[in-house]
């Protein structure tokens, strides 16, 4: 007996302490940092506790009775079988109980689908396995143009197979979250590339699916600076559990800032079409590009896997470089290879292309310009 | 009612044929339904080897075990075997074996249709379960297969899992087209449709529902194979069409589908609870309106399962309020079982013991359905394992413990030996902790942010993740026993059972011997 209570122990012990430190046991939704969060955990906190009392009586009564009613106890069965008040009356209550749920439900459903007036807009538009975010300009100000960035899952490969320690936001955290001002009502268009996605930030109480085709929209208003993390619900492939969303809510004359400062970063990213670039460069900058926008298909290495292509010796990255090019911007329908033509600058376009022809032993030497790529785009 | 002297010296030559062309021949209602319930069960321990392996890989954060295409494929194929393969194949199990003996008919009414549509499943299962060798990998688009995931973005095996879809379909449709036949043709003579047992009452309503809506799914994966091959854009914006039709052609199949899997155990129950209660059922008229409400309802509340999609508003208000509504019928039900057992003279058996953690448990999946039905609150449960938890719990200790109850209840009909109480008892106490621990935990996960169908996680849900793979593998391991019980019971090993070995039974099926004759019934009983 003493040598099964150690063991349990040990096993206990070994559970709990071998759980990483930062996991913890939060059993309930948090109220979040929005007016319309606060009313759903509302709402939620309603039903729940309607659902608890009835739980309590009616287990209540059946507990009682299998204590009280059993046979070994001597207790005789009674005869009764049906009872017409006391069937309506169960009837009558549970639907008044329903009615009495279904009004703020109802005022929370229409308040959540007024998405007039909103101060900022966002396009939003989920890929495999990434979201891109672009900024529309603002209603009421005039010729700001718009700027987008990708906002890819920034926890290393090392952390996921267990070869680095987990970071606190593990899973949970991006290269280029979404900013938005507090204070202001935010106004999301979603979209998809692909599959269907979902765009879901916990604390807003915000939930959407984005789906390819057709645009979505939902707003919301944060009350309370701070970064706030949520990630993709809709089943979407692979890497599915891979696409978190992270937003961070700043006061307004940071959010102005940012913009701005983006805004002109797009610019000049245009202007860099222009510039002239040398192989290292191309082949520095594209191995950024590939490791963000390819590794997640074709391998870090370039050895793809399943049905993803080689990319190492293979004839696309070694013979015609204008079919090389055409795969990369135009993508190949009817396979999961998407048209990055429309995602990425022409110089990272470029890049990726050239540092394609080179790395991993490829070595042809060659390179695609900025230029070249956009001449291609627009021929 | 007296058993009328079984008819055997007249065809005692028609006794089983033997060896295996008796099984791949027969048309006995008992034969197929004991093909049907050995069936389901080994899909059971095949579907449920595939939930180890994603509790398995969910037993702590990071990837260990599998990669994530592959636990992609597990779970679409957990849960197709265990809709298609386990729970509704063990039903019609049992609805072939008892419906029969319930209204005093000799066999089913289309016996040789019957045997087609058993012998349809292991041949659709063959198919649908060799997709995992295939190129590419089985279906790793979760069960509810949307497009276009499913379509554009779908592996090779696609196809074959459209065409397994479709054989098992023919088999439901042909199987509920007996049913009905055999309920409203072939009851004794004096068996009003207001005297038929519950279970044949659950048992003709849900093959309603079949034939409502498994040509509905048949139509949804037509048109995915259409869209795949043959170049359609019912699910392709780009071609003029939209991936939101599917999900609602899907889920007019899926909401009636849900129903299909839990009526039948509301059937069970409602035998069991007043047997061991030595009570009638309370509300016998009730009970039965109550099953054709919510089969009516059923149909009017599909988009609940699409409240993220972007109906609009007043969609989302409709499908929300009907869905609270179904709570009314199911809540009457509830309360009459309680009734029943209410100032009875209860003994615990196994049976009593599933059928009151049925009650339970299954109020308590009840009750999340209920939240769920709450369209903003649902914005923040859906595609969380909030739902997992909630249809977990209304299919495990609901679908699943009734189908337990139900053999433990008719085992000694069919087997004419008592199986082992005190295993039996086991196997119940572990598979209630281990289902509790497995699936309780998982509202916490989703009300904490946890979204479903994801390999890998982050740290804050690793403490509750550990102990539901613990329930999981707890639950699953019990399930063995549950194996041992029936083989040990059906070999004779165990007490000789009775004719009628529960006191408070009622029913046609206790006035025939135990193990039941090969054929039953060949004259009508009178019913009074």
């Amino acid at each position: 007996m003493h040598v099964h209570v150690k063991r349990a122990g040990a096993l206990i012990a070994g559970t709990l302490l071998s759980a990483p430190a930062l996991a913890d046991w939060t059993m309930n939704m948090s109220p979040g940092v929005t007016e319309t969060s606060n009313q759903v955990f509302d709402l939620h906190m309603t039903i729940l506790w309607i659902c608890v009392v009835i739980g309590v009586v009616v287990f209540g009564v059946m507990f009682w009775s299998i204590f009280a009613h059993r046979k070994s106890k001597g207790h005789q069965p009674a005869h009764f079988h049906e009872n017409t008040v006391v069937e309506i009356l169960w009837t009558i209550i549970p639907f008044a109980i329903l009615v009495i749920m279904a009004i703020p439900a109802t005022a929370t459903l229409v308040d959540m689908y007024d998405t007039t007036e909103a101060e900022v807009d966002i396009k939003v538009t989920g890929y495999q396995w990434r979201w891109r975010y672009e900024y529309l300009e603002n209603p009421g100000t005039e010729g700001d143009p718009e700027f987008g960035f990708f906002s890819n899952l920034s926890t290393s490969r090392d952390e996921i197979y267990n070869r680095m320690d987990k970071n606190e936001n593990y899973l949970l955290d991006v290269d280029n979250p979404m900013v938005v001002p507090v204070g202001k009502k935010v106004r999301l268009l979603l979209t998809a590339n692909d599959v269907i996605h979902s765009w879901w930030v916990p604390e807003f109480a915000i939930k959407k699916d984005a789906i390819p085709g057709f645009i979505n929209e939902v707003w919301f208003k944060v009350d309370e600076p701070g970064i706030y993390r949520g990630q993709c619900t809709e089943l979407c492939g692979k890497d599915h559990g891979f696409m978190p969303v992270v937003v961070e809510a700043v006061p307004e004359e940071e959010y102005t800032q940012w913009a701005a400062n983006l805004r002109e970063a797009a610019e000049k990213e245009r202007e860099l079409t222009q510039k002239d670039w040398t192989l290292e460069e191309l082949v520095e900058r594209g191995e950024g590009v590939y490791a963000t926008s390819c590794a997640a298909c074709h391998g870090d290495d370039g050895s793809g896997g399943g049905p993803f292509p080689s990319l190492r010796g293979t004839p696309v990255v070694t013979e015609d470089i204008d079919a090389h090019m055409d795969i990369v911007v135009n993508g190949v329908s009817g396979t999961a290879m998407q048209a990055f033509g429309s995602q990425l600058s022409e110089a990272d376009l470029a890049a990726v292309i050239t540092y394609e022809r080179n790395a991993w032993g490829n070595n042809t030497g060659e390179m695609v310009t900025p230029k070249e790529v956009f001449d291609y785009k627009n021929q | 009612m007296s058993a009328v002297a079984d008819t055997h010296a007249q065809d005692h030559h028609h006794g089983p044929a033997k060896g295996i062309t008796r099984w791949l021949l027969t048309t006995n209602h008992k034969d197929i339904g004991s093909m049907y319930l050995i069936f389901s069960f080994a899909m059971f321990l095949l579907g449920g080897s595939m939930a180890m392996v994603i509790r398995a890989e969910l037993f702590q954060p990071g990837l260990q075990i599998v990669e994530p295409e592959f636990f992609n494929q597990m779970t679409t194929m957990h849960g197709l075997t265990m809709v298609f393969g386990a729970v509704m194949p063990a039903f019609v199990g049992l609805a072939n074996w008892m419906l029969p003996l319930m209204v005093g008919a000799p066999d089913m009414a289309l016996p040789r249709m019957n045997n087609w549509s058993f012998w349809l499943l292991p041949a659709a299962f063959l198919m649908l379960v060799s997709t995992l060798f295939m190129q590419g990998g089985a279906p790793n688009f979760g069960w509810t297969f949307y497009a276009p995931l499913s379509t554009t973005y779908g592996p090779p095996s696609t196809t074959f899992f459209i065409f397994a879809i479709h054989i098992m379909g023919v088999s439901s449709i042909m199987g509920a087209i007996n049913v009905i036949a055999t309920i409203l043709n072939m009851r004794a003579p004096g068996m009003t449709l207001m005297k038929m047992p519950l279970f044949v009452w659950t048992w003709l309503i849900t093959a309603f529902l079949l034939i409502a809506v498994m040509p509905v799914l048949a139509g949804v994966v037509t048109m995915m194979l259409m869209d795949i091959n043959f170049g359609t854009s019912f699910f392709d914006a780009a071609g003029g069409g939209d991936p939101v039709l599917f999900q609602h052609v899907f889920w007019f199949f899926g909401h009636p589908e849900v129903y299909i899997m839990i009526l039948p155990a509301f059937g069970v129950v409602s035998h069991i609870i007043p047997a061991f209660a030595r009570k009638k059922l309370f509300g016998y008229a009730s009970m039965v309106y109550a099953v054709g409400a919510i089969a009516l309802l059923s149909f009017l509340v599909w988009a609940h399962h699409m409240f993220t999609v972007g109906i609009p508003i007043f969609g989302q208000l409709f499908f929300m309020y009907a869905t609270m509504l179904i709570a009314v019928p199911t809540g009457v039900k509830v309360f009459n079982w309680v009734a029943t057992m209410f100032r009875g003279s209860m003994t615990f058996e196994a049976p009593m013991l599933f059928s009151v953690a049925f009650v339970i448990l299954f109020t308590i999946g009840g009750f999340s359905g209920l939240m769920l039905a709450i369209a903003p609150a649902d914005f923040q449960y859906h595609d969380t394992y909030f739902v997992v938890a909630h249809f977990h719990y209304v299919l495990v200790p609901g679908a699943i413990f009734g189908i337990f109850a139900a053999a433990y209840y008719w085992l000694p009909k069919w087997t004419g030996t008592m199986y082992d109480e005190t295993l039996a008892k086991t196997h119940f106490w572990l598979s209630f902790i281990g289902m509790n621990l497995a699936f309780f935990p998982m509202h916490f996960l989703g009300l904490a942010g946890m979204p479903r169908r994801i390999p890998d996680y982050a740290l804050q849900f690793a403490d509750f993740n550990m102990i539901s793979s613990i329930g999981a593998f707890m639950f699953g391991v019990t399930q063995l026993l549950f194996l041992f019980i029936v083989v040990k019971c059906a070999r004779g090993h165990g007490e000789k059972a009775a004719a009628k070995p529960w006191e408070g039974a009622e029913g046609l099926e206790w006035t025939v011997p135990s193990p039941a004759p090969y054929h039953t019934f060949a004259t009508p009983p009178e019913v009074k």
